[in-house]
């Protein structure tokens, strides 16, 4: 490695390092001021004692605890078996169960959730015929149930995915030891499996509690206002950017995030599980009885209709036309999509610019603090990836907040208005929050590409800036594409620092124009629509880069 | 990544900052229909113009108009709630403008169509009433109701729904016009009652329509479009306008300190021309326009106040309406909104209670009842109060000083928990009172 710091590396490491100051760390820092200033330069604690003050800001606090520990448990219910049959058993649902887990990546809690009224609500479908059948309903979306609920399936897939990540990583001799031992059965998976995927277990719930814990467009979308985000975004906009409780707020959100992902990393650290040999080959997978298979099937059918309600009653809440206190709709009509695509092409270029141009800065950004981290001895270097994870723990309301805090004053050159009013807060605001994702992905994909391909381009005569451009970025492509893609599908569904952001309807990305049609009073079915639209933005996209990351690595593989 | 879409979505995003010389920009709380039908027409008769539409509740409209800087203020206001404009004028954020259409009449009954200063316009007019699911009350086996006093009524427990005056400014005008209709405290109680019964405070205006529309709830409280637009869309709902209503205009107005005042005057010029009244009647929309020539277009069956063929029976005094705003925002809040479980169950044992004593009378449990009635359905700040300027004025401080801050939190939180404890003891006394009844 060329061990010389340039110039050029000084430069690109100051501009990263103001950028993210700039637009991650001075926001925030902002609003932790404000919740802390007394107005008069000083610092105060008497707003934190007016929140507490408030019996309806208590509520909310315990509210929030309440929905993001409930979640966390029925995610763990709906995640931790389904985990544990397609890992540990010869199950041909196992594929289907794994796919599910990129259902919620491709359509956002709160769109599902406008649909989950009209399936689950008081007079949703299901309420209706068991009242006819039993005279009973089932209060599942009535406040906070509705929120835990409709969270619930959105997030199991956390819990899913990286508790079968732990299991398929458990090496199976310590199963067998304990099977060999006599314990089988429930002993088996309490006393040896499920110790041992703990690690996977906790990652998954605190990045579900956390989601959770900051989710703003859910509660809003089910009426539910007694919670945290929901008041810090009412108070800041009906009372005024400078109430000081919305800060107080914020700060509390920050400091649950920290805590719940500095408490999973401890636990991580605190036990190290490594096995010698990396588990679970395909003949270790247990044969189920045929009982366990009808209890396993029932089960994997039933949790399949239950995550695809959303989808399901999305679609048919917009080709309805009138949906009322019925179980199914009236009548089906197109004509929702036609006014979708009269009024809101524009919602649908800026979701592409806002998105696009927010995952391309993360992308660059990303390659450029890996390189640096990677590949150069600047000082100071591992800083800016340490900064850039902060967004990690940022939750959007805080963001939001902290950009029209921070940057209300502040004009774009050349006559082009306050910065506030223009897209490139929301490309500035989407990308912060998602650096550290791009920023993973670019990380795994410099550290697949070996030094010795660098030098022996360099010993060929390129210069430094030739072999970054001609070896090192086309030979990190597929990562950096999987950065891109991660990074664009989750500002597409991002909303809490949209509800905050969008200040006029002409900059209202697809995720604003969704949260604004279901408050239509002729109906939800155009907002269902653009929902529509928006799954199926965002789903192609997910698979065209799937499938082009995949043909990348076969071709890389075949070099 | 190919440098081309970089230049692309530069290209694409660029410019959009720049568009705003020949932009209109409106705030407004209006629904989506409404806006697009406007934002459309108007730029169709005025090419090269844009409308550009800021789809705020009326109260963080306000707070939003507010925190600009003149100059950079957007150019039109445009919603129902009188006081919303009443508000704004007081602090010097509207301008006069007089666009000159000939046929708008002084007055609908006593209540002036336009600002008397000056300052703002009545663009539609509107009443407010009950809106219910046609399917849902004849499922729940429920009358059809046509007073606010038929919704305090025990069979409608848990089938109704409202919004709550300090997120939408029609559910304010609806409560206050029941306020003045009935008087403060007969009007509380009436409230309260109604609360009571209600399934749902919900967020947003348009939680009520949205909800009785599609079968959540089974009766709403709705400005008149809110319920007839998705009766004329096809959805199995009814509204009537009960007597004690009043009918007043939404307004518009030109905000002071506008960045494009000249093109803001010229929609407002628009919005009231027989063009842009006619946009009134479109089925999705369907508000009652405040230019009389234009019934003459409408469908036969839709309401023209000019006949007085609505009942209204208040006077609306919006001068007192709004001095005591936030006072009546922050009240339904504390008491209704944010209690509203304790209110509900309140009213739920005041209920069982009631049918008990009603099958085997006695008179112990009776005064019990009625105690608990007093206690759960009485306003926690009385009216003699809500008179004194002192009190009003802390209110009315936009500044919002720590001071004031506190004090007003302090007395937010007195009315919370006394509310919580009335319905608390409302809750046991009704017990009692069916033990007794046993």
């Amino acid at each position: 490695m060329n061990s010389r710091v340039t110039l050029a590396q000084v430069a690109v490491g100051l501009a990263i390092a103001a950028f993210l100051v700039v637009f991650l760390i001075a926001p925030v820092l902002t609003v932790i001021y404000v919740a802390f200033a007394d107005g008069a330069g000083g610092f105060t604690l008497s707003h934190f004692i007016s929140f507490f003050q408030i019996t309806l800001m208590r509520e909310s606090f315990l509210n929030s605890l309440y929905v993001g520990g409930m979640t966390v448990l029925v995610t763990s219910l709906i995640g931790v078996p389904l985990a544990y049959f397609t890992v540990r058993f010869r199950f041909r649902g196992a594929a289907i169960i794994q796919t599910l887990g990129v259902l919620p990546l491709i359509m956002p809690a709160f769109v599902g959730a406008s649909a989950m009224q009209l399936l689950f609500g008081r007079s949703g479908s299901v309420n209706l015929i068991l009242m006819d059948a039993f005279n009973v309903s089932i209060p599942l979306m009535d406040g906070l149930n509705g929120v835990i609920f409709v969270e619930s399936l959105h997030y199991f897939p956390f819990i899913l995915l990286n508790l079968s990540v732990a299991l398929a990583n458990i090496d199976t001799a310590m199963e067998e030891a304990a099977q060999n031992l006599g314990a089988s059965g429930w002993r088996l998976f309490r006393r040896v499996v499920f110790p041992l995927a703990l690690p996977g277990y906790i990652a998954g719930a605190s990045l579900v509690f956390i989601k959770v814990f900051d989710d703003l467009g859910t509660p809003l979308i089910l009426n539910v206002t007694n919670m945290l985000a929901p008041q810090a975004y009412l108070r800041v906009t009906s009372i005024g950017i400078d109430d000081p409780i919305g800060y107080v707020i914020c700060v509390l959100l920050v400091l649950f995030s920290v805590a719940a992902m500095a408490g999973s990393s401890w636990f991580l650290k605190g036990r190290d599980f490594a096995t010698l040999q990396r588990g679970g080959a395909a003949g270790l997978r247990r044969q189920l009885t045929p009982w366990q298979s009808v209890i396993a099937y029932s089960l994997v059918v039933f949790l399949l209709l239950l995550v695809l309600s959303p989808h399901i009653g999305l679609l048919l809440l917009s080709l309805s036309k009138v949906w009322s206190y019925s179980v199914l709709p009236d009548d089906y009509t197109l004509a929702n999509y036609a006014t979708i695509l009269n009024d809101s092409t524009r919602m649908m270029v800026n979701t592409v610019i806002y998105c696009g141009g927010a995952a391309l800065l993360d992308v660059i950004l990303g390659t450029a603090i890996a390189y640096l981290v990677l590949r150069t001895r600047l000082p100071g270097r591992q800083w800016l990836d340490h900064m850039s994870t902060v967004a990690l723990a940022m939750p959007g309301v805080v963001l939001g907040i902290g950009y029209l805090r921070s940057f209300r004053d502040v004009e774009l050159p050349f006559g082009m208005g306050p910065l506030l009013g223009s897209s490139l807060i929301f490309i500035l605001a989407y990308s912060v929050r998602r650096l550290p994702y791009a920023l993973r992905s670019c990380n795994a994909a410099l550290a697949q590409v070996h030094l010795s391909m660098e030098e022996a381009a360099q010993n060929l005569g390129a210069s430094r800036g030739r072999t970054i451009m001609r070896v090192v970025v086309p030979m990190m492509m597929g990562g950096m594409l999987a950065g891109f893609v991660t990074s664009f599908i989750t500002a597409a569904g991002e909303i809490s620092e949209t509800i905050l952001l969008t200040s006029r309807e002409s900059l209202a990305p697809m995720s604003y124009g969704v949260y604004l049609y279901m408050q239509s009073i002729a109906g939800r079915g155009p907002g269902a629509a653009l929902g529509v639209l928006a799954v199926i933005l965002v789903g192609l996209g997910t698979y065209l880069s799937n499938r082009l990351v995949v043909a990348r690595q076969a071709a890389m593989e075949r070099r | 990544m190919k440098p081309s879409i970089l230049l692309l979505s530069l290209a694409t995003s660029l410019p959009l900052a720049a568009w705003a010389q020949q932009t209109v920009t409106i705030v407004t709380s209006f629904p989506k229909e409404l806006t697009a039908a406007y934002q459309q027409a108007f730029q169709k008769r005025n090419p090269g113009t844009k409308v550009e539409i800021l789809n705020k509740a009326t109260a963080a409209g306000v707070a939003y108009v507010r925190e600009l800087r003149a100059g950079e203020r957007p150019d039109v206001f445009w919603a129902s709630a009188p006081d919303a404009f009443e508000v704004l004028a007081k602090d010097g954020l509207l301008t006069k403008y007089d666009p000159g259409i000939k046929g708008i009449p002084n007055k609908i009954g006593n209540y002036p169509i336009n600002d008397p200063q000056g300052f703002y316009l009545g663009q539609a007019l509107a009443g407010y009433g009950i809106m219910w699911n046609t399917r849902y009350l004849k499922a729940n086996k429920l009358p059809e109701p046509r007073e606010w006093a038929d919704l305090t009524k025990a069979v409608y427990f848990s089938h109704v729904a409202t919004s709550s005056p300090s997120r939408s400014g029609t559910t304010h005008l609806t409560m206050e016009t029941i306020l003045q209709g009935e008087g403060w405290a007969k009007g509380w109680e009436q409230i309260l009652r109604i609360a009571g019964n209600s399934a749902a405070i919900t967020e947003r205006s348009f939680g009520v329509p949205d909800g009785v529309s599609n079968g959540q709830y089974g009766i709403g409280l709705v400005i008149d479009f809110l319920g007839l637009a998705p009766k004329n869309s096809g959805f199995p709902v009814e509204f009537v306008y009960p007597s004690v209503t009043a009918i007043v205009p939404a307004n518009i107005g030109l905000i002071n300190g506008a960045k494009n005042a000249e093109l803001g005057r010229k929609f407002i010029h628009f919005s009231l021309s027989p063009e842009g009244q006619e946009l009134l009647l479109d089925k999705a929309i369907s508000r009652l326009p405040v230019l009389p020539e234009t019934y003459k277009k409408a469908p036969a069956d839709w309401p023209n106040p000019y006949t007085g063929k609505i009942r209204a029976k208040v006077n609306f005094d919006s001068d007192l309406a709004e001095s005591r705003y936030y006072v009546v925002s922050s009240l339904f809040d504390q008491s209704i909104t944010f209690r509203h479980k304790e209110l509900m169950a309140a009213a739920k044992a005041i209920i069982d209670a009631e049918k008990k004593v009603a099958a085997k009378p006695n008179a112990q449990a009776a005064k019990q009842i009625a105690e608990a009635k007093a206690l759960a359905f009485s306003p926690v700040v009385d009216e003699a109060k809500v008179k004194d300027q002192e009190f009003l004025k802390i209110f009315r401080d936009t500044k919002r000083s720590a001071e004031t801050t506190k004090r007003m939190t302090a007395l937010e939180e007195h009315w919370s928990n006394e509310a919580k404890s009335n319905y608390a003891r409302a809750v046991a006394l009704a017990n009692e009172a069916a033990k007794i009844a046993n």
